[in-house]
């Protein structure tokens, strides 16, 4: 369809925001790996703007009538091609009929539920887009998008208890460790500590791993992707028991996401921290907890 | 290998160095254009090549001194906001998003240093979450480093009193808890350092450890530095916490370093007015550590500070300093079972200098000190610890020296028996030290009771004590040690007679037990010694007249006389005669005729029965004629007696010479030229008439035996004793009886067989002058000397 549009354009079609100018852009990566600006959008917001038509210098275009579509898709890599809408909202924009000159259409979605937020992951995509589509019988559909960002905010959690556990190897290595809370926005800073109780193993470096674990499907088609987002050294040298080290990691730097759970029964992000101890024979010891992950309210 | 080793260290070195150069070259140029993302990449680039573990500490400190420098270049860039765009609060939290922990923290405590300075937030608020922050890093010798250059860049805002980061807050307290806990997270990773590596390269190691401590003792240093921590702080919070810190960090490298840095930084005062919490670590170090040093340099210096001024004594007392190092030592010793011998006497040592610089009057600490040396020593019997021994006599000693007078010494009970742990030669040596000590500062010795116990400090020389091998003794080094003891007797003094008596009986036992080899030394300057208090007593005779007092000549003289017995019997004959014939003279002057007469009668005895050596009689006689000449005690017929065996040994002896020489001197046994002296002029004659004959004889000899007469010298000495009584007006004496010797005499040199000798002939010669002379004079003399005929 696009390269129809594109080796043959009968008209040009543009899609403008009401609020454009105000309403925050965001870099969204599309498909061909280059980032677009795009406006950013949460939940319950009212989508509102313009579309202009404006035929080919001389040509007239003939339709079986306009409409606009907002679409909320998951696409699954492993399944290319098919998208499942789980939101679909409609516009008619016009009833059959012919345009010869540049023609405005405003539209109105207000108040739409957009539970789910974008999201570009591995095996899974996330998207939300505005679909502009003039139908024709025989020479095929002229269609537009306009791809748009939805994030959602969610208020501090009420309850946000610290994670606090004591691990060991019998006779081996014996520690208690500790992160100040189990659901983190993606500007926080993780502060905990790693109290060694039992050290019998020489232990050449700690670090603390962001893993991101996404998986897609269900049942036997089960896709899980993890990825280590990051990998922050805490601690240099072979400790011996009684010490106390530190932890204190900022998310801001890393490319964080909420956590997604079971969005439409077709895909989960989950995140992890890992704890991981190496010892001088490269051995890994590792406890992995798992953590929430939030957006919280810009303040600015 | 080995070599390789070291190779490889120098290569990786010159990577590690090539490392940093690379990106400091790019940390510049983004510094130069203000890209703070860029100079954040490189800076942590290049603080990544500390991140090493194959250098030792050495090469490591060369390069974390290149890391140094470049630091201080991003701390100005840092400071200087308008470059960057970045407040000091978000450039806190920037360099924290690096991933490798060493460079994070090199950036933060960088950034942290400014951001104190900025005063954006309280300063002891960033150097706890600098110090935390920093446990991240175990390795002991990056942490080490880490931890120094935290040290260094905080060290100049730390919130002291008087400090611009004080106020708000800001306390010293906050600097002192922030260096008390970056010295105890140092000090645990460089205690940990041992555990590294293999067990073969241990001595390596320790070695290498050892180059780092000052690195942990800096800390202290800061301490001592920060104005505000005064004495009370130091004995409340300081001091405690760094001896926990020392304690309980169990190895002997750093317990011993430590110690000795804590006495070394911190003022003396605060040592003296802590000196118990000091102490009290003392015995809870490891056996191993050398405590001793570490206390020998706490007293030193305490000492000093003692010598410094005056005023601070009465602190010294007021905190009973000597009581507790007393005690510490004590504990320590107990606390240390293994230390070996000198150690403990090295530290007993270093108190007893203490005591004596501090507290010069406590003689009775003084004494405590060597009782617990004594203590300490007992159960075994000699030192053969060359090293120990030489520490005991430095014990010694040391009274001596300060007090200059062994009197002081003599006081404390403890001293002999700590010299009773000596060997015999060192208890030699150290007998002389006494003697000499007395010697140089003239010290009488003024009690029987003093005497006594210097002579049992100095029995080593007095008598052959267990086990002397008698054949190392050189002889030379004996006499000077005899020569001494006789000297050391004539310091002993007293004024008092019966004290003094007293004296005399104490170091008469103590001699007596000398045997053979000693008394010929010590018996004369002890009989000499009581002679001295005879003439005293000779003195004040009338005034004690009729009492009961012991200190009588009478009986000084049994005293004597039993000694020089003693000498007589061991096969010292002329000695012991020539001391009888001393005491027979003071006897004379205290007019106690029999004593003297006892005394000669011995010295006849001997002279009968011991001396035998013709040479020796010769000698002898001349004495004994000479000391009864000046006899006035004996009344006629003692007096006969005893010039009658002076004649007649006289004439008895070996060579006619002798015998003639002796004769004429006896001449003078009956002339004594004083107002009522005897004046026998017919005994006088016949004695040098019997010389003459003497004389005669002699030369009739030579002419026998050699075919010539010998010279003249004899009858020209007769001549002169004629001369002399008849100058004194021995009516027996005759100018013609002169001039028939001159004729004589004449007639002998005359005689061809004679052999001429100059000396006689001129002996001869310069006789007849005087007579010349005397005629000349005239007068009564001239008148008298007239008729003989030159």
């Amino acid at each position: 369809n696009y390269i129809i549009g594109a080796f043959k354009p009968a008209c040009n079609i543009s899609i403008t925001f009401s609020d454009g100018k105000t309403r925050k852009q965001v870099p969204l990566k599309k498909e061909n790996g280059q980032t677009a600006m795009v406006p950013l959008f949460q939940s319950q917001e009212n989508i509102a703007g313009k579309i202009s038509i404006e035929p080919v210098q001389g040509k007239k275009v003939e339709h079986n009538g306009i409409k606009i579509e907002l679409l909320g898709q998951i696409e699954m890599y492993f399944d290319r091609g098919n998208f499942y809408d789980f939101t679909s909202l409609v516009r008619e924009l016009d009833v059959p009929g012919e345009i010869y000159e540049r023609k405005t259409y405003p539209f109105e979605f207000s108040t739409v539920e957009m539970p789910y937020e974008t999201y570009n992951g591995v095996n899974v995509r996330l998207r939300y887009v505005l679909k502009v589509t003039i139908s024709r019988g025989y020479a095929g559909s002229i269609v537009e998008y306009q791809d748009f960002m939805v994030r959602n905010y969610t208020p501090p959690p009420s309850i946000n208890t610290s994670i606090k556990m004591e691990v060991g190897i019998e006779d081996c290595l014996h520690i208690e460790f500790e992160y100040n809370k189990s659901k983190y926005h993606l500007k926080d800073v993780i502060i905990g500590k790693i109290y060694f109780l039992l050290v019998r193993i020489k232990i050449k470096n700690m670090d603390l791993e962001i893993r991101r674990r996404e998986s897609t499907g269900s049942g036997a088609n089960t896709h899980v992707e993890t990825e280590t987002l990051a990998k922050f050294e805490l601690m240099d040298g072979a400790p011996v028991r009684g010490e106390s080290i530190p932890i204190r990691l900022f998310l801001s730097p890393y490319e964080l996401t909420p956590t997604h759970r079971n969005i439409n029964n077709k895909f989960s992000v989950k995140y992890y921290l890992n704890l991981v101890l190496v010892d001088e024979e490269d051995r890994r010891y590792f406890k992995q907890q798992e953590v929430t992950i939030y957006r919280l309210a810009d303040t600015s | 290998m080995i070599s390789d080793g070291i190779e490889d260290e120098e290569k990786w070195l010159a990577e590690g160095i090539a490392g940093i150069q690379h990106n400091a070259f790019y940390m510049h140029r983004a510094l130069d254009s203000n890209n703070l993302r860029e100079a954040l990449k490189y800076s942590s680039q290049l603080l990544s090549e500390l991140r090493t573990s194959r250098l030792s500490p050495h090469k490591y400190y060369d390069l974390y001194m290149r890391a140094f420098d470049e630091l201080r270049r991003l701390e100005m860039f840092f400071k200087d906001e308008d470059k960057h765009g970045c407040s000091v609060v978000d450039l806190y939290e920037l360099v924290q998003h690096a991933g490798n922990i060493l460079p994070r923290l090199y950036l933060l405590c960088t950034v942290g240093s400014v951001y104190i300075k900025s005063k954006e937030a309280p300063a002891k608020d960033v150097l706890k979450d600098l110090v935390e922050m920093c446990r991240g890093v175990q390795h002991p010798l990056r942490g080490l480093f880490l931890r120094s250059y935290l040290a260094q860049v905080s060290r100049d805002k730390l919130p002291d009193i008087g400090s611009e980061y004080e106020g708000d807050g800001d306390t010293v307290n906050d600097a002192v808890e922030f260096v008390l806990q970056n010295f105890a997270e140092m000090n645990k990773l460089w205690v940990r350092m041992q555990h590294q590596g293999p067990i073969m390269v241990k001595d390596k190691l320790e070695k290498e450890r050892n180059e780092l401590r000052d690195l942990v003792g800096k800390n202290l240093h800061v301490l001592s530095q920060i104005e505000g921590v005064d004495l009370e702080m130091y004995k409340d919070t300081v001091l405690p916490r760094v001896l926990e810190q020392v304690v309980n960090c169990k190895d002997e490298l750093a317990q011993y370093y430590l110690m000795d840095c804590i006495i070394q930084v911190f003022p003396d005062e605060y040592h003296l007015q802590t000196l118990e919490i000091l102490l009290g670590a003392c015995p809870q170090l490891q056996p191993t550590v050398d405590v001793k040093t570490v206390l020998s340099q706490l007293m030193e210096r305490l000492s000093n500070y003692a010598a410094s001024s005056p005023e601070v004594l009465p602190e010294f007392l007021q905190v009973e300093a000597f009581t507790k190092l007393s005690s510490a030592i004590g504990k320590v010793i107990a606390a240390q079972v293994d230390m070996p011998i000198v150690g403990a006497i090295t530290l007993y040592v270093s108190l007893l200098t203490f005591t004596l610089r501090v507290h010069p009057d406590r003689l009775d600490y003084v004494d405590q000190v060597l009782g617990a040396c004594v203590k300490k020593l007992s159960g075994k019997a000699k030192l053969e610890d060359s090293k120990a021994t030489k520490q005991v006599v430095a014990l010694l000693s040391a009274p001596l020296e300060k007090y200059s007078d062994i009197v002081t010494a003599l006081t404390l009970s403890n001293y002999p028996r700590v010299m009773d742990h000596l060997d015999n030669g060192t208890n030699k040596v150290m007998a002389m030290v006494i003697i000499q000590s007395i010697m140089k500062n003239n010290t009488r010795v003024s009690t029987a009771e003093k005497v006594e116990v210097l002579f049992e400090l100095i029995k080593g020389l007095i008598k052959d004590l267990d086990g002397t091998p008698m054949d190392e003794l050189d002889e030379e080094d004996f006499k000077e040690e005899q020569n001494s003891v006789a000297r050391l007797i004539h310091m002993l003094y007293n004024d008092d007679p019966e004290e003094m008596l007293k004296i005399i009986c104490t170091v008469r036992k103590h001699i007596m037990t000398g045997g053979s080899t000693r008394l010929p030394f010590t018996i004369p300057p002890l009989v000499f010694s009581a002679l001295k208090l005879v003439r005293r007593l000779q003195g004040q005779d009338g005034d004690v007249a009729g009492e009961e007092d012991p200190a009588t000549p009478k009986k000084i003289f049994q005293l004597l006389n039993q000694t020089i017995e003693s000498l007589s019997s061991i096969p010292f004959p002329e000695l012991a005669l020539r001391l009888y014939l001393q005491c027979a003279e003071a006897a004379n002057d205290c007019d106690i005729e029999p004593v003297a007469y006892e005394f000669f009668t011995q010295a006849f005895v001997l002279y009968e029965e011991e001396v035998a050596d013709s040479k020796a009689q010769v000698t002898a006689i001349h004495l004994i004629i000479g000391t009864l000449q000046k006899m006035n005690v004996f009344g006629v017929e003692n007096r006969d007696t005893l010039t009658h065996k002076a004649t007649g040994y006289s004439a008895k002896l070996l060579k006619k010479p002798d015998q003639c020489r002796a004769v004429y001197a006896c001449s003078h046994l009956f002339w004594v030229d004083d107002q009522d002296g005897i004046k026998d002029g017919e005994r006088v004659l016949l004695c040098l008439k019997r010389s003459l004959r003497i004389a005669n004889a002699a030369q009739q000899m030579a002419n026998v035996t050699r075919g010539s007469s010998g010279p003249v010298t004899l009858f020209v000495e007769i001549l002169n004793k004629y001369l002399y009584f008849f100058e004194k007006g021995n009516p027996q004496i005759t100018s013609a009886a002169i001039q028939g010797l001159i004729e004589l005499i004449r007639t002998e040199m005359q005689n061809d067989t004679s052999t001429t000798d100059p000396a006689s002939d001129a002996f001869f010669a310069s006789t007849l002058r005087y007579i010349e002379f005397q005629k000349q004079k005239g007068g009564a003399m001239g008148e008298k000397y007239d008729p003989i005929k030159v």
